[in-house]
């Protein structure tokens, strides 16, 4: 039998705050097992920009904005299976706490209600992706195969819940390692 | 004469005349899962989550009378799937923000998704705006988190004998109410040492200042699982 | 209106209804006249006249659409939003109004002098479009009388000035058998029925083998027996006229035309069960029956068939008081009337126990729909073996069918029972039926192939709605606005019905905005099973069948609101942006977004 092909993997942060990436990280020594596994494209860790086709998709964070609609449509359009990674991912998380609030009134509030910033404008350049109304969990903008809880999911969490997926197992999360914070 | 007995997947379960499925079988040690229903009350019924199969009909194992013989099913995977439905739709249908939550390692409603595996809420958010009600000196309301299971509108008529809280508006706008006109709870003859107080299984009512005495990691379903905690041998410890 | 004067207002409400916390709703409905609305100091004064928690005044205002703790309009037009008000125009009529009045569905003008907004089923599908007006029903809506309306309304003149045919509501009895021809005189069926003797009397129900009328088709003799054994020295008898089904209005006939009939009816029930006392449980949008009712009540006293000693039977003491609901479908649940009756929020009990043991305060109840009390008295006059040689065999007797929608002839049809839906679209005159919609909203959607089936408990079980769909009809957005109106009148109670029902009505309003995936149709037919299985009472459990009927016979309407693509998001992602997009003053191609990703579209 001849040695099975690495699985590429690509791992982005939208709206999140980089903690999920932080706890694959600390997955300590199995790092060495997991690279001899897989290759990665785009993550933060290569800082590729565009992602080629892949087998697994980590996605930290939620939908804030509209730059974070289409990397995930890039990430569902090129991995084969798509995870979601941890609370923001899951359900919006911290950044969905906003979501009560109208959006408009966030931007003047951070842009022109504050002391120095009396008279200047919500900046309107092209490049900066657009705030949506309301930060949305990534399931309801894109299909999602499986779900990976946690805020964020504990390094051990995180290793048993890849191994599933490497060894083509159904990745299953019990207690105790199952956590919503 | 002997007691009657039902099977509970496959398991005999004595009873008494009169008692509920739910009943009987947390007496004889067996877990059926339950938010809405507490033993000082009776039945109730709203959350569904004890739901069971008896012949063929889906029902309230916390409203069902035991029947000689009956076959109840309830720890199989398509009983399960429908109670992890029906959690699906409580956090959906709220705000269950659990990193920020203080009730977080002590919630029956996040205990009974980790012992049910829901890893997602899969519908889609509702994100209802719902300000909370910091007015009282003790006790913090997060109307976000109510799943209207009416434990504390029960404790305070009830056992208090204040009425301190009941439910308005219908459908998806149903809401908990306080009683004053203000809609305050300082307004009210609430007090911090109530039996409604404490008898929340989310986190809407929350005794100011202690949120964090006890460490994340070291709480309640931290501990042990809710199929283990909810048993009547355990009932004092929560 | 300053709290003294609300005090002033709630002791004459309290001195008219006896200051019973069971009135409570009643009391509200009463207050609530003066200014169209509850402000909270009203709350306040009643609950502490009444020495209720206050929350719990407030949780029953919450509950009822036609109690308001909000500001609404002087003039509150409420249009019917039943389809079959839909297909007759009512979206543009309101539309015309709002227009003409300057102001938007669901607004307060700013003067306060009028709001509009929709409502659910007014139970006038045979001469639709329909409106209430502060709960006064207006039917066959057209452009003019919008314009009259909207005329009066500038006046300001009250609502008693306004001519008097705008509020003349038609009995459109095309088909009578023996119910509608009864020609009794009052007193009449209770005559026969005393000198029988209570026993032989029940007897005599047995034998006719009559079922409920308002859909459950449960043996009403059993009903009777249950309730006259169940121990207790006070019995009650409770007629359930919150007709609420969307497309029904044979009750609305009923206690307008025979209301005799159904008064006599309860007053046979009571003889039966040992009752002394009795509730017509009158559905706001039938407010302006009330005056009649009461009329015959007052009548039927005086001509001794109510009051003490009925017909010369000594301890036959007996009468009846309306309750009026005031806009909760889920009311129609017996255990959610009882509830509504003794003057709480309308949620639906635990059963067991039963009303027939448990019903009203606590006291053995028998719930009966209108026409079945009506049927009694034929059994009265004609003996029960008379009244089971018509029907079929799990079904004595005849059935009055509501029949709306697409057909020349709306209005009331009596058939016996094991009439075929076929017999029935030909005597109302209609053609090229797409489909036809029997018992309501919660009723069975029938395909042309199955126009052969029978109105009967046995096949086809109805409490009376008959709509009709032709070829030109959506049946998708039928469905669709079924599965709003359960949304709508979800108590709120249990969480599958709660939230279920918004989430089936969030995905059709995602197909019916043109953007579902085959996705949804997974997820719908989920929410379907779960809703059928998990539901506490009858309203869940009904509300998917729309769906589930649709998406079996109906299922290209269905996919045919589908984009391409196996997964597309519920909310509007351009839509998303648009608050973003004013407050920075952009709109550059980065600044927009589709709702399908470029490659799938």
């Amino acid at each position: 039998m001849s040695t099975p092909r690495k699985l590429r993997v690509a791992t982005v942060s939208l709206a999140g705050c980089f903690g999920c990436h932080m706890s694959l990280l600390d997955i300590d020594e199995h790092v060495f097992a997991l690279l001899d596994k897989v290759e990665l494209d785009r993550s933060p860790l290569t800082d590729l920009k565009t992602c080629g086709p892949c087998d697994i998709g980590l996605v930290e964070g939620g939908v804030c904005n509209s730059e974070n609609v289409h990397v995930l449509r890039e990430f569902r359009a090129q991995c084969k299976t798509l995870v979601a990674m941890g609370a923001c991912a899951i359900n919006g998380g911290l950044p969905a706490q906003r979501n009560h609030l109208d959006v408009g009134q966030c931007l003047s509030a951070v842009f022109q209600s504050r002391p120095g910033m009396d008279t200047a404008e919500v900046p309107d350049d092209p490049e900066l992706p657009l705030p949506l109304d309301k930060v949305h969990p990534i399931h309801e903008v894109v299909r999602v195969d499986y779900f990976l809880p946690g805020c964020p999911p504990s390094g051990e969490a995180i290793w048993q819940f890849i191994s599933d997926l490497l060894a083509g197992r159904t990745p299953r999360v019990s207690y105790p390692l199952l956590h919503f914070d | 004469m002997s007691q009657p007995t039902f099977l509970l997947d496959g398991q005999s379960v004595p009873f008494d005349d009169g008692q509920m499925i739910l009943e009987a079988a947390r007496a004889a040690g067996r877990y059926i899962p339950h938010l809405c229903w507490h033993p000082d009350f009776p039945p109730h019924g709203s959350c569904k989550l004890c739901v069971v199969k008896v012949a063929g009909r889906h029902v309230s194992a916390c409203a069902t009378p035991a029947r000689a013989g009956a076959e109840v099913e309830s720890d199989t995977p398509e009983i399960n799937t429908e109670r992890r439905t029906l959690l699906q739709m409580l956090f959906v249908e709220g705000n269950h923000f659990c990193p920020a939550c203080e009730k977080s390692g002590d919630c029956q409603l996040q205990a009974m998704a980790y012992d049910l595996e829901m890893t997602t809420p899969r519908f889609r958010h509702f994100f209802p705006d719902r300000p909370v009600d910091a007015s009282h000196p003790e006790v913090l309301l997060d109307f976000n988190r109510c799943i209207y299971c009416e434990l504390c509108v029960r404790a305070s008529r009830e056992q208090d004998g204040k009425a301190v809280f009941a439910l308005t508006g219908r459908g998806i706008n149903k809401k908990l109410a306080v009683n004053a006109e203000s809609g305050r709870l300082a307004d009210t003859d609430f007090a911090a040492n109530d039996k409604a107080a404490h008898i929340c299984p989310v986190g809407v009512i929350l005794k100011k200042r202690v949120g964090f005495a006890v460490p994340i990691g070291e709480r309640t379903y931290d501990r042990a699982p809710l199929h283990e905690v909810a048993l009547p041998k355990l009932e004092g410890d929560t | 209106m300053a709290l003294g004067a609300w005090n002033a207002r709630v002791d004459d409400v309290l001195k008219r209804f006896g200051g019973r916390p069971e009135h409570l709703l009643q009391m509200l409905i009463a207050l609530q006249e003066t200014e169209n609305w509850l402000p909270p100091e009203a709350l306040t004064a009643l609950a502490s006249a009444l020495k209720l928690p206050r929350a719990r005044v407030e949780g029953v205002v919450g509950f009822y659409s036609f109690l308001h703790a909000q500001p609404v309009g002087q003039y509150r037009l409420l249009f019917s939003d039943n389809i079959i008000d839909r297909m007759l125009g009512s979206e543009a009529l309101m539309a015309r109004l709002c227009h003409s009045l300057w102001l938007a569905p669901g607004q307060v003008s700013e003067d306060g002098l009028v709001s509009v907004d929709v409502t659910s089923c007014t139970g006038l599908g045979d001469q639709g479009p329909a409106m209430l007006v502060n709960g006064r029903a207006i039917a066959a809506l057209n452009e003019d009388r919008i314009d009259i309306i909207c005329e009066l309304i500038r006046q300001k003149l009250a609502l008693d000035a306004w001519p008097a045919e705008l509020f003349e509501l038609e009995n459109t009895i095309h088909q009578r058998d023996a119910l509608l021809s009864c020609a009794a005189q009052p007193g009449d069926a209770l005559q026969a029925a005393i000198a029988m003797g209570r026993d032989a009397w029940l007897s005599q129900v047995q034998v006719s083998r009559l079922r409920g009328r308002g859909g459950a088709g449960f043996t009403t003799a059993v009903k009777w027996l249950a309730c006259r054994d169940a121990p207790a020295t006070e019995k009650i008898v409770v007629c359930n006229a919150d007709e609420g089904e969307p497309g029904t209005f044979k009750d609305r006939v009923l206690l307008n035309a025979h209301a005799d009939l159904v008064f006599e009816g309860m007053t046979l029930a009571a003889w039966a069960v040992g009752a002394r006392r009795g509730f017509l449980y009158l559905r706001g949008e039938y407010l302006n029956l009330r005056p009649a009712l009461e009329a015959t009540l007052a009548r039927r006293r005086a001509e001794g068939w109510l009051g003490a000693s009925i017909g010369g039977a000594a301890g036959f003491d007996f009468d009846i008081e309306i309750h009026l609901g005031a806009g909760a479908y889920v009311c129609g649940e017996e255990t959610a009337l009882l509830e509504s009756l003794e003057g709480k929020r309308g949620t639906p009990r635990i059963r067991p126990p039963f009303p027939v043991t448990h019903g009203y305060l606590g006291l053995p109840t028998v719930v009966n729909n209108v026409e079945t009390l009506a049927k009694c008295c034929l059994i009265a006059l004609n003996g029960g073996a008379a009244f089971a040689a018509t029907g079929t065999a799990q079904s004595a007797g005849t059935k009055l069918l509501s029949v709306s929608g697409d057909c020349e002839r709306p209005g009331i049809y009596e058939f016996p029972f094991g009439v075929t839906v076929r017999q029935v679209l030909d005597a109302c005159g209609a053609t090229d039926t797409l489909a036809v919609q029997v018992g309501g909203a919660a009723g069975i959607t029938l395909a042309p192939y199955e126009f052969g089936r029978r109105v009967a408990f046995e096949d086809v079980p109805t409490a009376g709605a008959f709509m009709v769909f032709n070829d030109t009809r959506d049946m998708f957005e039928v469905a669709h606005n079924f599965v709003r109106f359960f949304a709508h009148e979800s108590c709120g109670f249990c969480t599958p019905c709660r939230v279920g029902t918004s989430l089936l009505a969030g995905t059709l309003d995602k197909l019916a905005e043109g953007k579902g995936s085959p996705a949804d149709l997974l997820e719908i037919e989920d929410l379907d099973r779960l809703l059928k299985q998990a539901s506490h009472c009858g309203l869940g459990s009904a509300a998917p069948n729309p769906v589930i009927d649709g998406l079996q016979k109906f299922r290209p309407a269905y996919e045919r609101h589908l984009m391409h693509a196996d997964f597309s998001p519920a909310f509007d992602l351009d839509g998303a942006l648009r608050r973003a997009r004013q407050i920075t003053g952009r709109d550059d191609a980065g600044a927009h977004l589709p709702q399908q990703p470029e490659a799938s579209r």
